[in-house]
């Protein structure tokens, strides 16, 4: 079963959702998978002893000058202008590049190898009884959904798998949404809230991942999100009420579950209903 | 004229309130741009009136031509974003508009449809002229509709003679963050006095150092955690990045939200905020006014 858990907005509560509800799951078998690549932050609260850590590299041309005939083929076939032929050299731009290899297939006289350009890392390790598995896109790289895609590769079949998906709606939150069996949207009850659930909506559901929605906060705003979740027939899994000392809690780094026996009530009901809740819509 | 973009790295940090606090103190002197195209939210703390609508055609997307696909499955073997199912069905939320399936069907059954990804507006607000964004959910090239944007925004800050561009950046360290930022002025980091706002502002930093553009912090929500607060403080003194002000977590930045109002415009609320966000964007004009002439 594999869940991810995302969100329009960032800072609503993504890493501290699936964090704490790993540390629920831990005895049930669970293991987290973070996505968030850009900015991975699962480690700090799990603080999991990292046992491999994995190169993640996406393939870019390597040209041999002494084969290539500078027909220009491979800069007309890249849409991403990460390949330019300037008659005397064929140029390769790494952080464009999207590792399609269109280059190396339209290339005539194969001049055109692959080599790997590290992108990022995968580090896994455990956390307890918890299986971690996080990617760390490296400064100045772009290829988060490639990074992502590598990370889901490390999706472990017989356990409840939590993703920590990146915030927003673009390719990198698609790539990390994209093929698991539920999707948790978290957001806020405020106006910015609101109008990123409402993108985030739009994207699972032309995905056909079924979702349910956490709301954090409540009552820092107003009760807009409920009632677009009620008119939207949208399932509200979970309010957190708002209160200082999880924020604060949080802000060290800690485990919210583990300080506040209420909130680990509130999401071990979560934790309870989730299979019933996804083998029920997977169904449908 | 000068840009000054505010990111965070961590989302939630509070970029939106600032940059749009920044603007309001600017008495209508800028021009707003709202570079999280994803999540594009500034537009919702003003009373905005949009003038201006464009379409955003993102990379053309593949169709197949059934009628001459003999599933043959060459597209499937040589698509690398697990894009076209094996019936040569196109997921265009994972296609990544390479045009390799279009290139090298043996059919030629493929062809590329141009299709909206987006819309990008230029609106009117009580604090200026504001350049803004809708990005299809799954719309790719989320970076060129940022530099659509703010290139628009500064055309619109050269002809009607403005001296700031407030940018409010986007999340992250990727493509979009990149975009955001190449060719600015001066980047504002805010960053909450968290161990996981802390961890993302310093990849963002190396990000900020690496294209070699000044900037200042300011340090949202300190009282959370303080410890946090003064090693954070304390590392940025040695690397001689400016402080510019202190914000308490304090629930007027999401009433200001409520209300549609910028943290300058709560002043009978929360007095002290509003000193010292006007210090913060005072030091932040004094900081920027340094930088050397912008020639273009």
């Amino acid at each position: 079963m594999i869940i991810s858990i995302a969100s329009g907005k960032g800072g609503t509560g993504k890493t501290f959702l699936a964090t704490n509800l790993a540390k629920i799951m831990e005895s049930q078998g669970v293991q987290v998978l973070d996505c968030d690549v850009e900015e991975p932050d699962d480690h700090l609260f799990l603080k999991p002893r990292i046992k491999e850590t994995i190169n993640v590299g996406i393939p870019i041309p390597d040209v041999d000058e002494d084969i290539c005939i500078h027909c220009g083929k491979c800069s007309q076939v890249c849409v991403y202008h990460a390949i330019t032929d300037v008659g005397a050299k064929v140029l390769v731009f790494p952080q464009m590049c999207h590792g399609c290899g269109a280059c190396k297939i339209v290339c005539p006289v194969d001049a055109i190898t692959e080599i790997d350009h590290i992108v990022g890392i995968i580090e896994k390790g455990r956390s307890g009884d918890i299986n971690f598995s996080a990617g760390k896109m490296n400064i100045k790289e772009v290829a988060a959904p490639h990074l992502i895609r590598k990370v889901k590769e490390h999706i472990k079949p017989d356990v409840i798998s939590l993703i920590d998906a990146p915030p927003g709606t673009t390719c990198p939150t698609v790539t990390a949404v994209s093929n698991t069996d539920y999707c948790i949207l978290v957001t806020e009850p405020t106006p910015f809230g609101l109008n990123d659930l409402k993108l985030a909506v739009e994207m699972v559901s032309q995905m056909g991942v079924p979702t349910g929605v956490v709301i954090n906060r409540v009552g820092i705003g107003d009760n807009k999100v409920e009632t677009y979740c009620r008119e939207e027939g949208l399932e509200i899994l979970l309010k957190i009420p708002h209160r200082r000392e999880i924020a604060e809690i949080y802000a060290r780094g800690e485990i919210v579950i583990e300080e506040l026996p209420d909130i680990r009530n509130l999401l071990q009901g979560l934790a309870d209903r989730l299979p019933g809740l996804i083998e029920e819509v997977t169904r449908v | 004229m000068k840009e000054i973009v505010v990111i965070s790295g961590k989302g939630g940090a509070g970029k939106t309130s600032f940059a749009a606090g920044f603007s309001r103190l600017t008495g209508k002197n800028a021009v707003l741009v709202d570079a999280d195209v994803d999540a594009a939210d500034l537009s919702l703390l003003m009373d905005s009136k949009i003038l201006k609508k464009n379409e955003f055609k993102g990379l053309p997307t593949p169709v197949v031509d059934m009628d001459k696909c003999t599933k043959c499955g060459k597209c499937v073997e040589l698509c690398r974003f697990d894009a076209i199912s094996p019936d040569i069905k196109i997921d265009t939320l994972l296609c990544e508009g390479c045009q390799v399936c279009y290139n090298f069907c043996p059919e030629e059954a493929i062809s590329l449809k141009e299709c909206p990804m987006g819309e990008w507006y230029v609106s009117e607000t009580p604090y200026g002229p504001l350049v803004h964004a809708k990005l299809d959910p799954g719309g790719e090239n989320s970076g060129l509709l940022v530099s659509i944007v703010r290139k628009s925004g500064k055309a619109l800050a050269r002809d009607m003679k403005k001296d700031f561009i407030i940018t409010d950046g986007p999340p992250g360290i990727g493509c979009s963050v990149i975009s955001s930022l190449t060719g600015a002025d001066f980047v504002c980091v805010v960053v909450e006095a968290t161990v996981s706002g802390v961890h993302d502002m310093e990849r963002v930093m190396e990000l900020v150092d690496f294209l070699d553009i000044p900037s200042a912090v300011l340090i949202n929500k300190y009282d959370l955690n303080l410890a946090a607060c003064s090693s954070l403080e304390e590392k940025l003194g040695q690397q001689g990045i400016p402080v510019i002000g202190k914000f308490p977590y304090d629930e007027v930045f999401y009433r200001a939200i409520l209300q549609k109002k910028t943290i300058p415009d709560m002043k009978d609320v929360t007095p002290y905020i509003h000193d010292s966000f006007e210090k913060a964007w005072n030091h932040l004009v004094s900081l920027v006014s340094k930088v050397g002439q912008n020639l273009s």
